[in-house]
């Protein structure tokens, strides 16, 4: 009977296994998955390691660079006003590239732009820390991505790529992130793979990183060849899963494990 | 950019116990990861911490290559007046940082 039962059941999940979306009201941070002393490390800023790059992101944005001479601040003044909110509306379309582009990639096109400086290469510690230092500033701000018209092909992309199976273990993202969220691989939680936290402290790298450094994990994780950091691919993705987890508060910058 | 976080309470009551909490941007280089072409990566770390109270020593770690980047540590001590915390951290490559808070003790 037992067996039976089992098989019914097993039955049942293969027939669901294809992108079963999460609803609305099951969504869940990954915040929620870990434990009381990673959460309380998150809780508070004098124990969130990602404060440190925060406070690195506050020098940099009154350092003046590049040949224009010119800091954040000089054109954007207090981050703390006019930041708010703006990570919460990214990846966004720019007009100029005809795409979107993440915050990285936008910190990147003020330097080169208006800055007239070289851009930051990504996972460098600038750029985690100008990207950790605005979003930061949307800290509680419901995630607002994709909202943009022009940007619904871009998501309908992300959204392919997620559901696409790749790789030597021939999984799509929305095998475990869809389906198997509320399970554990070797351990660890799987977790549904919003995106709140980014850039985030992972105490697995012992740094901050970005949403791309943490896709392309995956992607190496399921044996596939990842995309290179600043790739469209890689920014769809992000894309999809912010527009995703649209309405979740920013928790930037987030420790996970 | 080496920077700190510190937390210590403002106030405290004579004879309290206060939690000093302290947190420290570093890489905590182990020395013995290698890069792909073989070479070891030396070894940079936070080798010693230390906490004074008005000029007295109140607490001191020394730190090894398997603590992880970013040093958190806490500790608790008494307090019996108003006065200011002094940290320090020394390690690897010159490494000196300086941080500093005061409390008032009612």
């Amino acid at each position: 009977m037992k067996i039976a039962l089992c098989i019914a059941f097993v039955t049942t999940m293969a027939s669901v296994a294809f992108a079963t979306e999460i609803p609305q009201s099951e969504r869940r941070s990954g915040y929620s998955f870990m434990s009381a002393d990673t959460k309380a490390m998150q809780d508070e800023d004098t124990a969130n390691p990602g404060m440190l790059f925060v406070l690195d992101g506050e020098t940099l944005w009154k350092r003046k660079a590049g040949s224009a001479d010119k800091a954040c601040a000089d054109c954007h003044n207090d981050a703390r006003v006019s930041m708010k909110g703006i990570a919460a509306h990214y990846p966004a379309f720019e007009k100029a590239l005809g795409r979107p582009v993440d915050l990285e990639g936008r910190i990147n096109l003020c330097r080169t732009n208006h800055q007239q400086a070289s851009p930051f290469a990504y996972e460098s510690r600038e750029l985690l820390a100008l990207s950790a230092y605005v979003a930061q500033q949307s800290r509680g701000v419901p995630i607002a991505a994709g909202d943009d018209p022009e940007l619904a092909p871009f998501v309908e992309k992300g959204r392919e790529l997620f559901m696409q199976r790749q790789g030597q273990l021939n999984l799509g993202c929305t095998n475990c992130h869809d389906d198997n969220w509320d399970k554990k691989l070797a351990g660890s939680a799987i977790t549904q793979g919003q995106p709140t936290g980014y850039p985030l402290y992972r105490l697995e790298w012992q740094s901050l990183g970005s949403l791309q450094r943490r896709l392309r994990a995956c992607i190496t994780g399921i044996r596939a060849q990842a995309y290179d950091y600043g790739s469209p691919e890689l920014v769809e993705l992000e894309l999809y899963l912010k527009s995703r987890a649209r309405g979740m508060p920013i928790e930037t910058p987030a420790v996970r494990p | 950019m080496p920077s700190a976080l510190i937390n210590v309470p403002k106030k405290a009551k004579r004879g309290d116990i206060i939690e000093i909490k302290t947190l420290m941007s570093h890489i905590m280089e182990t020395g013995y990861r290698h890069t792909a072409s073989g070479d070891v990566v030396p070894r940079d770390i936070i080798t010693s911490f230390t906490c004074r109270f008005n000029g007295t020593e109140v607490f001191r770690a020394d730190l090894f290559p398997a603590i992880a980047a970013n040093p958190f540590i806490t500790f608790f001590t008494t307090v019996t007046e108003s006065g200011k915390f002094e940290f320090e951290w020394i390690g690897d490559k010159g490494f000196s940082e300086t941080a500093q808070a005061s409390i008032t003790v009612e």
